[in-house]
């Protein structure tokens, strides 16, 4: 009979670098961030896909790292906060949340931002009323959502003028 | 060179922003010492009874547990009661964990598992079995009414109601009368970061306590003494703190548990809540409240009488100030209130943003909409007709009271005049929009903090309190007042806040953080400018120039830099060079921001209090009753605003939280095991950002002198008072129905 707790090789390029090592099965892409490679950024707040909290981007697609085995996505390239800006410098989604004032306590902040850098390149940010519906994956109990709603739409500003910019 | 301002009253971005949007920002659950273990508590499915067996050998079995304490293996705690009372703590007997095999509430931890991983202690705690005796208990708060009660001795905060005139009498002989029994549902706090303690077991056996909570000094008191550790073992830090609104206002049972862990284990120990768990601590009390109101038919309010019931533990004492509100806040000649408490076997409930005011300013806010329109009078020119410029319960003058300019500015901003009085005259195809508005209030208070303010030889300006920034804006606002206090640029300030070791600072909470310490610091930088100057009048080798400004007083400080006049010429001095020539490496002082005696006889001669007036647009599909929120403008008169981009974000977050408690959140009691049964995100629903609207915060003119030594009065909570209320009459416009329980859901 087959050990079901035995340790499973796990693979994967987390902010651009290979991790390699053996795991629990249990252990979720979540934990293994957080408590075995101390990249805290990504935050727990239910542990169960309904807050947001830990949303990291799997191949560019943000995904509820809680949600995830880490031992179930061999290979797989995983960007979290500490990997958006990997030189100090700040995304530019990062840079407007600050001046948005875009969070208070912080705690589900880079939950909000990585779930806001996939939702721009899905595109679905025409109006403040697509941003709301398509960010609602993301609690805020210190209630910043407008501020988060004017940070996006600062980005996509940005994104919008730079693309006018490079067609003419 | 373009110079930004960064004095107080500038709209400066959070200058922890950095730390928090690129995920370095370490909240408790987050530092890593070496050799830590992870704890995961099991907790009494029971809400009253004891433990009969308990049985461990199963979860023992899996690799990696350490340990499992209960609490018959625990080690030694504080052998009296009163030990275990923490800052915060209310009346009664404090609940102490692990102390014997007692069950009082339902989800009571009865084990923790200490395992080295995270995923082996979350195993083995699913396989420790408990026997439990069970005893009968009552969580139904219905039930519990029928047992209610005054302490014998009240929380130290309470605000006994004052009568005045005959109120019953005047309501009988009232023309225009409304009553009702108005509902409120327990709800929790929910910050997003779960409550979690690491506990660090330093090389020499102290204890480096990262805990989420609002008062480290209160947690540091608290560990000492219910664990009976020596004072000098324990430090608490809490540098970030992943919002709270209350629930780390009191030390929760995590925070005992990993310091008891580690005291047995003598090794570094993590402790983090689930959602579930969350739920098996502190919440908001369930609420009744009985208004009636009379009034003459040209709209002036002839008596007031509230009764007021909120719930607690079979073991505390908890008590709100619910009843007082309206009777402070309006003019009328007959008025009487009564308070009491029911018990439960249910976890102590506990202060939740704007305790008490919450509940009593939006409930009567909505009684006072249903007397306006029973006077067939707008409810704007309702509340203007009976505004009072007093503390009209205890007949004292107020510092300020901007609630009228408060009142016509939001109502400008709004449209409100547009709005047509009768109910339902509004709508949008399936749509019935309607309008409403409320008036808010909450206390401005001010406690005696400390801070440090130091100069070193790099030239940078170090600030330090104890203070906790749980989101609210604290680290900016005080560079701020810094940055203004000592003429330094804010690049140039350090902020240390979040440690028990640092000069002493009351429990955040309650709005009073921003005057108290903002007033501790500004006094702290004034005191260290007097320093310098004194230490350069007294040098040996300072240049002439610089010994005669200071003599003729025109030797100035401007943005880090000290200038003075040389010969018609304008000269300049470091901080580096001024600490250099009096020969220090730094410059330090403490100091404590107090009352005074003037400011004590202004506590006891005046009332003081911030106001809003809360203005909201909401449609209601008429087929399915769903409420939207459309709109929403927040007019506060909260003195002197230290930042208006923090301040808002504030008052905004408050009105989120507010839309929550009008229209989703309740916590919901299975009776027959006096647990909270929705606990999780999916079934107690917070708002999302699809729930909330674009909303307007306005910030009236409010000069007050008294109130604090900067002027300030706080923003924290006043977003909480008012706004459902506002949500709830704007139902009524829409609808026609007046909805007296909260939360207002479409089957209501």
């Amino acid at each position: 009979m087959n050990d079901v707790s035995a340790d499973i090789p796990c693979r994967l390029q987390i902010n651009g670098k290979t991790y390699a090592a053996d795991l629990p099965p249990s252990v979720t892409l979540l934990d293994l961030l957080r408590e075995r490679l101390d990249l805290t950024g990504t935050k727990k707040g239910c542990d169960r896909g309904q807050c947001g909290a830990c949303t990291v981007l799997v191949a560019g697609k943000r995904v509820k790292s809680c949600l995830v085995l880490a031992v179930s996505i061999p290979d797989a390239e995983v960007t979290t906060i500490e990997g958006l800006s990997p030189n100090g410098q700040l995304h530019p989604m990062q840079q407007a949340f600050i001046e948005a004032d875009a969070f208070q306590c912080g705690y589900c902040t880079p939950g909000q931002i990585m779930s806001a850098v996939a939702l721009l390149a899905e595109g679905h940010t025409h109006s403040r009323e697509e941003i709301r519906e398509f960010m609602s994956g993301n609690l805020c109990r210190c209630g910043a959502y407008n501020g988060i709603v004017d940070a996006i739409e600062q980005v996509v500003a940005q994104q919008n003028r730079n693309h006018t910019g490079e067609a003419a | 060179m373009n110079v930004i301002s960064t004095n107080i009253g500038q709209s400066v971005s959070r200058i922890d922003g950095f730390a928090k949007v690129t995920g370095q920002a370490k909240y408790a659950a987050e530092p890593h010492p070496p050799g830590l273990l992870y704890g995961v508590i099991v907790n009494s499915p029971i809400a009253r009874g004891q433990i009969a067996a308990l049985r461990d050998t199963e979860a023992r079995k899996i690799p990696g547990v350490v340990e499992i304490m209960t609490h018959r293996n625990r080690p030694h705690t504080a052998l009296f009661e009163k030990s275990y009372v923490d800052g915060l703590g209310v009346p009664g007997s404090p609940y102490r964990p692990l102390h014997d095999a007692e069950i009082r509430f339902n989800g009571q931890p009865v084990a923790i598992v200490f395992a080295e991983t995270f995923e082996a202690a979350r195993e083995a705690a699913m396989l420790v079995e408990v026997d439990y005796e069970r005893w009968p208990h009552n969580a139904d708060f219905e039930a519990a009414l029928h047992q209610k009660y005054m302490p014998s001795k009240t929380r130290s905060n309470y605000v006994p109601p004052k009568s005045r005139g005959n109120a019953p009498e005047a309501y009988a002989l009232s023309p225009v009368k409304v009553e009702g029994r108005y509902h409120l549902a327990p709800e929790h706090h929910n910050p997003m970061e779960m409550h979690a303690t690491t506990v660090i077991v330093e090389d020499d056996g102290t204890f480096t306590v990262w805990d989420k909570t609002q008062g480290p000094q209160s947690v540091q008191a608290y560990l000492t003494s219910a664990l009976s550790l020596s004072g000098d073992k324990v430090r608490v830090h809490n540098p970030y703190v992943g919002g709270a609104f209350g629930s780390g206002l009191r030390a929760q049972y995590n925070v005992f548990l990993a310091a008891l862990g580690a005291k047995m284990l003598k090794r570094s120990v993590r402790v983090t809540l689930t959602r579930p768990q969350m739920f098996t601590h502190v919440f908001r009390p369930e609420a009744v409240m009985d208004i009636a109101l009379g009034a003459s038919p040209d709209g002036t309010l002839q008596s007031m009488i509230v009764e007021g019931v909120t719930d607690t533990s079979r073991f505390e004492h908890n008590m709100e100030n619910i009843v007082v509100w309206g009777l402070i806040n309006y003019k009328c000649p007959n008025a009487t209130a009564g308070y009491t408490i029911a018990p439960r076997d249910t976890y102590t409930s506990s202060d939740m943003r704007a305790p008490g005011a919450t509940t009593g300013v939006n409930f009567f806010e909505m009684a006072i909409d249903e007397i306006a329109y029973a006077c067939n009078m707008d409810p704007l020119t309702f509340r203007l007709n009976n505004y009072s410029d007093t503390d009209a319960m205890h007949d004292m003058p107020l510092t300020s009271k901007a609630l009228r300019e408060a009142m016509v500015q939001g109502a400008q901003h709004f449209g409100w005049h547009d709005r047509p009085m009768a109910p339902g005259s509004i709508r949008d195809g399936n749509e019935l929009i309607g309008w409403g508005m409320a008036t808010g209030i909450w206390d401005a208070m001010f406690s005696p903090t400390s801070a440090r303010a130091r100069l070193t030889a790099d030239g940078r300006l170090h600030i330090a309190t104890a203070a906790s920034d749980i989101g609210t804006g604290t680290y900016t606002i005080l560079a701020q007042t810094a940055s203004e206090a000592f003429s330094t640029p804010i690049d140039r300030i350090d902020i240390e806040l979040g440690d028990s070791t640092l000069p002493e600072c009351p429990t955040e909470g309650g709005s009073w953080t921003a005057a108290s310490a903002g007033a501790a610091v500004w006094l702290a930088c004034q005191i260290l400018r007097e320093k310098l100057f004194k230490a350069l009048a007294k040098g040996k080798n300072i240049p002439a120039w610089v010994k005669q400004g200071l003599e003729q007083d025109n030797l100035t400080l401007e943005d880090g830099i000290l200038h003075g006049m040389n010969e018609n010429q304008k000269i300049v001095l470091s901080f580096q060079d001024a600490l250099s020539l009096i020969g220090q490496d730094a410059l330090e002082v403490e100091e404590t921001a107090k009352p005074g005696l003037r400011g004590t006889i202004s506590q006891m001669r005046k009332a003081r209090f911030t106001h809003s007036a809360v203005f909201c647009e909401v449609r209601v599909d008429q087929e399915l009753g769903i409420v939207r929120i459309t709109r929403l403008v927040n007019a506060v008169a909260a003195g002197r605003i230290m930042n208006p981009k923090t301040a808002a974000s504030q008052v905004r977050g408050a009105m989120v939280m507010a839309a929550g408690m009008a229209l989703h959140e309740e916590s919901l009691m299975d009776e027959r095991v006096g647990r909270f049964m929705n606990h999780n995100f999916a079934e107690y629903h917070i708002p999302a950002h699809a729930d909330i609207p674009d909303m307007d915060v306005l910030f009236v003119e409010e000069k007050d002198s008294e109130i604090s030594p900067l002027g300030v009065k706080g923003v924290g909570e006043i977003g909480m008072c008012g706004t459902a209320a506002a949500i709830a009459n704007a139902i009524f416009h829409a609808t026609g129905h007046r909805h007296r329980n909260l939360p207002i859901s479409p089957g209501s």
